[in-house]
């Protein structure tokens, strides 16, 4: 169903297996491929509301596949600016592109200093190893 | 000895006369006219009036309702037909983790269908039915020593019903000592089943989740610093889904009752301790009991079923209303040694005033009540506690069996520890050695005629099996189990492929779970 594990060298990531690409003082976040691989085949997503405030460590959307429903934590504070709709139409996406088409929010961040506490590519590798 | 093991095939490319079966409706079975019984003609004084002038025309149906139109031999059919495509705990092992999949005795059957029990109205004058009433009267004094609770409701009808009444009875409880407004939360473990977080949700709480520890118990420090004065109350389930007793229940419960917070025990894993230990004395205020499960009503696809609460004195003033009183009339002045007269009686909140009121309409789904209360009479309290005893030697006999060979292996158990009645093996040794998925051993198990453990649960576990083989199967059955996991194991050694296209010989190959849930068809148009 999904493609090849994998976690791009330009992601930063969060031990409750989420990613973030940071652009600026926006980023955008969605699953690892190792969460979504996890779950199984995600059935449900359903999009948070833009405009919606967002804290780091805290459950911001869920997930549901044929094995269970997930909290998804926010990596990051910040914003919603944009919700990935398409990706409630057609949450198998979730698993088909976890890095490309099946990402969930566009946030503006609060506090960029943040960022320093998520962990690089390598660093969630070692995390999942364990 | 087990039955003559007929190895199931490893591929399939012709399709079993089941398969080929296409699954039909009745809807699709229906031809306009066709009758399974002829209506008599009214029996209202005035002989042949037709029936649509006796009954009111505002009562009466502008078209016909859409039934299906067959015979009663094309109902037996279908009917069989069905039953004939199910798995069913008479057809084999059934190790249905947390479900407690046991044998359901036909002495139950035998009571619950006698005429005074069956045919007995729900709006029947309680006058006239001292002997419904006394049935469950007895059934609440016997789950009430079961649970070393002082009082019972039978109202709540499922396990889920039974968290919901225990959360607003908690709910009750801190309005009357004036705190509800701030109580806002009711913590859970992270091992917990699933209803309770969605009770809680229901009910208005907020969840709030418990870790486990490494010895899959409640984390004791995450206890107590998530434990303050806006705690409503904990819900628990000892031994736990990782089918481990926790070892620091009474301080658990202590931290919680300190703070002022109710303790609510999840009965689904009743099985383990009856007659051994009492949620009562472990600290617990309410229990919930699964009938279907502890106590052998039939898990009837999705009902009829039972959920009594038994709760502690300080939570009895709000339990619901009617409640079951027996009174003895006539005790007093026994001078001439009769026995004193003893009715029963239905008490409303006019003698309750502070009951959170009705939870359903009328008394329960009372043939539950009558197979429940023949399986605890028939048994016995030395019979319960040696069911429990059974339970658990099953489990441990068991887990030991899959301890050994390809089972220890690629599945090995989770939490390292002596389990209660069940126990939980890890599937991802399997997926990482092997390249299958606990799905798929589960489904390849179909193919020996064996019910699949309950999978992917909890959800601390990754590629979980939860395996709950009851009292009810015997050594050669077990031992069935265990060398049906193992041929699986060894076959994936060879061909992986074989297990992630099972199942071969089930009415129905590998279903699209995804898909169902993505694109679910709930309507038949039916032209």
């Amino acid at each position: 169903m999904a493609t090849e594990e994998s976690y791009p060298e330009d992601l930063r990531y969060h031990p409750e297996h989420d990613w973030a690409r940071i652009e600026g003082d926006q980023a955008t976040f969605g699953i690892t491929w190792y969460a979504q691989d996890s779950l199984g085949d995600v059935v449900f997503f359903d999009p948070p509301e833009v405009g919606a405030t967002i804290a780091k460590d805290e459950p911001y959307t869920e997930v549901e596949s044929v094995k269970a429903v997930s909290d998804v934590i926010a990596p990051l504070s910040g914003e919603i600016l944009e919700v990935n709709d398409e990706a409630g139409t057609n949450p198998e996406l979730i698993n088909t592109d976890p890095y490309g088409q099946g990402w969930m929010v566009k946030v503006k961040l609060t506090d960029t200093s943040e960022v320093e506490a998520l962990l690089d590519a390598d660093g969630y590798r070692e995390l999942i190893a364990e | 000895m087990s039955d003559a093991v007929v190895d199931p095939p490893a591929t399939a490319e012709v399709p079993t006369p089941m398969q080929r079966d296409r699954a039909t409706t009745i809807y699709e079975r229906s031809v306009p006219g066709r009758r399974a019984a002829a209506i008599p003609a009214s029996g209202v004084p005035g002989g042949d009036v037709p029936i649509d002038e006796l009954i009111p025309s505002r009562l009466l149906r502008d078209e016909p309702a859409r039934l299906p139109e067959v015979s009663e031999p094309e109902i037996v059919r279908h009917y069989n037909r069905l039953s004939r495509r199910n798995f069913d705990l008479d057809s084999g092992i059934y190790p249905l983790g947390s479900c407690t999949m046991k044998h359901n005795p036909r002495i139950n059957e035998r009571v619950a269908a006698l005429p005074g029990h069956a045919r007995l109205h729900p709006a029947q004058d309680p006058a006239r039915a001292q002997g419904a009433l006394e049935l469950m009267w007895s059934l609440e004094r016997s789950l009430s020593e079961i649970c070393g609770l002082p009082h019972v409701s039978l109202q709540p009808s499922a396990g889920s019903h039974g968290e919901l009444a225990g959360l607003l009875l908690t709910r009750a409880f801190h309005e009357a000592n004036g705190d509800a407004g701030t109580r806002t939360r009711v913590l859970t473990p992270d091992t917990a089943h699933g209803t309770n977080p969605a009770s809680v949700t229901m009910a208005g709480y907020e969840v709030v989740k418990v870790a486990t520890n490494e010895d899959g118990g409640v984390d004791l420090d995450d206890l107590r610093a998530k434990t303050d004065e806006r705690v409503a109350c904990l819900m628990l389930t000892n031994p736990n889904t990782l089918g481990l007793f926790d070892r620091n229940i009474a301080e658990i419960t202590g931290i919680v009752r300190e703070a002022g917070g109710t303790l609510y025990y999840d009965g689904a894993n009743l099985n383990a301790i009856m007659g051994h230990s009492r949620p009562g004395d472990m600290g617990f205020d309410i229990v919930h009991v699964n009938l279907h499960k502890s106590f052998s009503q039939p898990h009837g696809g999705g009902g009829p079923g039972a959920g009594p609460i038994a709760v502690s004195e300080r939570i009895e003033p709000y339990l619901p209303v009617p409640r079951i009183e027996r009174v003895e009339a006539g005790s007093a002045n026994g001078s001439n040694g009769d026995a004193p007269h003893v009715r029963f009686e239905l008490r409303g909140a006019e003698d309750h005033p502070a009951s959170i009121g009705r939870l359903r309409g009328f008394q329960g789904n009372f043939g539950v009540f009558v197979r429940s209360y023949a399986y605890i009479l028939s048994l016995g309290g030395d019979g319960l506690a040696e069911a429990s005893e059974t339970a658990v030697l099953n489990a441990n006999y068991l887990l030991a069996r899959m301890s050994e060979g390809r089972a220890g292996r690629y599945l090995p158990i989770a939490f390292d520890r002596r389990p209660m009645h069940e126990f939980v093996l890890s599937g991802s040794e399997a997926k990482k050695q092997l390249d299958i998925k606990t799905l798929d051993i589960a489904k390849r198990l179909l193919d020996h005629n064996m019910h699949p453990p309950t999978v992917y649960f909890p959800l601390l576990v990754d590629e979980a099996l939860m395996i709950e083989p009851t009292e009810t199967e015997t050594r050669e059955s077990l031992d069935g189990f265990a060398d049906a996991v193992e041929a699986i194991l060894a076959e994936a050694e060879q061909d992986p492929e074989i297990a992630r296209q099972a199942p071969y010989t089930t009415p129905v190959r590998r279903l699209d779970e995804a898909g169902a849930a993505r694109n679910p068809v709930v309507r038949q148009d039916l032209g």
